[in-house]
């Protein structure tokens, strides 16, 4: 079995690399030509690895559990995390200054906008939900990861997608489709990882030893499968030519909006939360050290998330081409959806009750319970801005802009910051964190950069609305356009100021995460709660 | 690790007995608003599609019974407010731009529209406030390159400047140098003594007022005034369109500039550039009729 594998990913490797090298011979633009010797030399590297690492990688008494590749993802979630952080400030200074696009057309918003939603959503938040996922389902199913190098290829093919992607965006490839921008041959690589991902889960979770399968593991499973539909369907493509990047969607018009609405709405609801939900169902009962406070609710709220939300799509396309019964749909289905988010934030909250004192004193466990209370403020937020009467105001404004940051820093970042700082102390099987009192700072400095940054969005966006649809009492436009650009001025700044304690946090992790690896502790630092324990059989 | 249902020690609530690398689950029912306000949502929900467009069919969709549609609004909402403009627009229509600016009524008017539409067509060259920029003129000022009464300014916006336009505003000052007219020291002569005009220098007066006279002043005029009928700025007033600094001039005698604006009466009605003459008019340059 294990000589079967070893060749079959060796073969694959090889017929990569070849395919690379064609690829990027026959290449009909810079960009294509770039992205054949990316993946030829990614297969390369990849037999490279499978040498090198043909003896490890396997269970042991000590360890039972494949940690190996979820320590890579981990590492790589802090990297990309950083980098995507920085881009994001790069671009909100941008706006506020916009001499610092540097009149060329790599640095330009355009490309670097794409650069920074791809970097902190799929490779900082995939690679904390690959990291999570896979050490979590090892966990609670008490089984290792399936497969000898399907997980390290999920784990790679992972990153080769994100270097594509990112690569392609600041050269100009692009099919122009938000959060979906890469073009059909990226999207064919990431459909191979996503399946060979897909298939670890799936068979680990049925080598399972539990009679049950926990209720993280619903969630995880929810997200890889509706990922891969959402992901397919919104990137259906006819290429122009095999050996050139171009592509044409195959939808038109208002079919291709709703396509891609569907897509990236479902994108936030599988990816960014039924996934990070996964992750919260974890790593809040275990630092709670408290049993989940409601058995039914995780599964009467699971099916319903997964039921509606796809179909709230619609509600990014309100007073557009769209026809009004598919307005009405997306904005009802939003509603409808708002309890059923809850059911998360309750089962989260009610978690910590009998164990509310750990707020006081584990700044981890805090950074956790406010990432859950941010989730329940977008949730609610996000049904309020689907109402068409918000949404004629909300609609193209900054007040998206803070929605989204919102979710994204108050409840994707600061559940993955949580279970990182779980994570590496149990992964390099170190007793306890570097230091807590660096959270500490973390978790101020980053809440401060959150607040800043969804109040100066709230603010801005209002007015920006307020003042497109102002006139004056003989019906005329109060304002130009460039007027209301010029208003938002000083809460781009302040935006940017929130982004950069956002980021200036995240180094203060990573310096910590660094240090805790490395095996250091912090001396003079107040006795701390234990981590999770070092893994046991 | 299938184990039995236990009481926890602090709620007192039974698990439900299973358990995942230490984590159990307790078995709370439903919290009772939650399941209300999701009843609620979901009932607001089916009235909202009784009450709107909502289902697809297939052939169609439920019209809903308040009969709306986004469409229709619109047209209607499009239609209210030119209704509410209509009287005074076709006031407009009629009057002659010095009626409109001796009936109070139809002046307010003029101006809050002449405003906003200036706002979105004019401002991205003449900014917000209409004091131009480096190539685009001040219309606050009474520097006009083709005329200041209310009438020259109508004519401006509807046909433009070098626009195409069968009525645009058109000529096309030589470039001194590029055609090789004139060399490089004769124009630095006569930028000097352009600039003198406007007592910016004092260098050079006599040979440059020999080249001025023969190549410029027909245009110019020979103290450097303008002429309004070919668009030629006045030299001596101080207010420079492309920068006073010699270097400037210097490149504007050897290549020309030749600013464009296009012809605002093929893209707006005969209305909106009436009340963009008043309004430009009334920033404070406008000249009287007489």
């Amino acid at each position: 079995m294990p000589a079967i594998s070893n060749a079959l990913w060796s073969l694959f490797m090889v017929g990569g690399t070849a395919l690379g090298a064609t690829l990027a011979i026959n290449a009909a633009d810079p960009g294509y030509l770039v992205h054949g010797v990316l993946l030829g030399a990614f297969c390369v590297l990849g037999l490279v690895f499978m040498y090198a690492r043909r003896g490890a990688d396997v269970a042991t008494d000590a360890s039972p559990y494949n940690d190996s590749v979820v320590r890579a993802a981990v590492i790589a979630c802090t990297f990309w995390g950083i980098t995507g952080f920085l881009v994001g400030l790069v671009i909100a200074l941008q706006l506020a200054f916009p001499a610092l696009n540097l009149d060329l057309p790599w640095t330009s918003f355009g490309r670097l906008r794409p650069l920074h939603t791809s970097a902190v959503i799929f490779a900082f938040g995939g690679n904390a939900l690959i990291a999570c996922s896979f050490f979590i389902v090892q966990r609670t199913c008490r089984v290792r990861l399936a497969g000898r190098w399907a997980p390290w290829f999920v784990f790679w093919g992972y990153q080769l997608f994100i270097v594509l992607a990112a690569t392609g965006y600041v050269l100009g490839v692009t099919q122009s489709k938000e959060y979906a921008e890469p073009e059909w041959y990226v999207d064919l690589w990431l459909t191979i990882v996503w399946v060979v991902y897909l298939l670890v889960f799936l068979v680990t979770v049925m080598r399972r030893r539990e009679p049950h399968i926990y209720v993280a593991n619903w969630f995880f499973l929810a997200f890889i499968i509706t990922v891969a539909m959402l992901h397919v369907v919104n990137n259906l493509a006819v290429p122009v030519s095999f050996f050139g990047a171009k592509s044409y969607v195959v939808f038109a018009g208002v079919q291709d909006a709703m396509i891609q609405w569907w897509y990236a709405h479902n994108a936030v609801g599988f990816f960014l939360t039924a996934g990070f939900l996964g992750i919260m169902y974890y790593f809040v009962p275990k630092r709670a050290e408290r049993p989940i406070y409601s058995y039914r609710l995780s599964v009467v709220h699971f099916w319903s998330l997964i039921f509606l939300y796809i179909w709230a799509g619609p509600h990014h396309l309100h007073y557009t081409a769209l026809p009004d019964w598919a307005q009405t749909l997306g904005m009802t289905f939003s509603i409808m959806l708002w309890m059923p988010s809850w059911g998360g934030m309750i089962n989260g909250l009610m978690t910590l009750s009998g164990a509310w004192d750990k707020l006081r004193t584990d700044p981890v466990m805090r950074m956790l319970v406010v990432s859950v209370a941010f989730y329940g403020m977008s949730t609610f937020e996000g049904p309020v801005m689907s109402i068409k009467a918000v949404n004629a105001l909300s609609h193209y404004t900054d007040w998206t802009i803070g929605h989204v940051h919102s979710g994204a820093l108050g409840w994707v970042a600061f559940v993955s910051f949580g279970a990182l700082y779980m994570l590496v102390p149990s992964l390099w099987k170190r007793e306890r964190l570097y230091s807590l009192r660096m959270v500490e700072w973390h978790f101020w400095i980053a809440t401060i950069g959150i607040l800043l940054y969804i109040t100066a969005m709230w603010v801005s966006g209002i007015m920006q609305g307020l003042m497109w649809r102002a006139y004056d009492n003989l019906g005329f436009l109060e304002y130009s356009f460039v007027e209301t650009v010029e208003a938002m001025h000083p809460y781009y700044m302040i935006r940017a100021l929130g982004g950069a304690l956002f980021l200036t946090g995240a180094l203060i992790m990573v310096y910590n995460l660094w240090r805790t690896a490395r095996g250091d502790v912090r001396i003079a630092e107040p006795e701390v709660p234990p981590n999770i324990a070092p893994v046991m059989a | 690790m299938a184990s039995q249902p236990e009481i926890d020690d602090f709620s007192g609530v039974e698990t439900v007995g299973h358990e995942w690398d230490g984590i159990k689950e307790l078995n709370n029912p439903l919290p009772r608003w939650w399941v209300w306000v999701w009843v609620a949502s979901i009932l607001w929900a089916i009235g909202y599609w009784i009450a709107m467009p909502a289902w697809p069919l297939i052939d169609g969709y439920t019209k809903g019974v308040l009969g709306y549609s986004q469409r229709a609004t619109v047209a209607r909402q499009i239609d209210e407010a030119q209704g509410a403009k209509s009287a005074l627009v076709a006031k407009i229509h009629k009057a002659s731009l010095a009626d409109i600016r001796k009936d109070p009524q139809l002046l307010e008017f003029a101006l809050a529209g002449g405003r906003s539409a200036f706002a979105v067509n004019c401002s991205q060259c003449h900014g917000s406030g209409a004091a131009g920029s480096r190539g685009y003129p001040n219309l606050n000022d009474d520097d006009w390159l083709w005329g200041g009464k209310i009438a020259d300014i109508f004519a401006t916006v509807r046909a433009g400047i070098r626009s195409g336009h069968e009525d645009a505003r058109d000529s096309a000052m030589p470039a001194f140098l590029r055609d090789e007219i004139l060399t490089k020291a004769q124009i630095a002569d006569v930028a000097d003594y352009t600039l003198s005009l406007s007592g910016k220098s004092e260098k050079a007066i006599k040979k440059g007022a020999a080249i001025f006279a023969e190549n410029c002043a027909a245009c110019h005029r020979k103290d450097g005034t303008g002429n309004r009928e070919f668009g030629a700025p006045n030299l001596a007033d101080g207010i420079w369109l492309y920068g006073s600094d010699r270097a400037s001039i210097i490149d504007t005698i050897s290549n020309s500039r030749r600013g464009v604006m296009p012809a605002w009466g093929n893209r707006l009605d005969d209305a909106t550039l009436k009340l963009l003459a008043v309004y430009v008019h009334s920033l404070g340059g406008g000249e009287a009729d007489r």
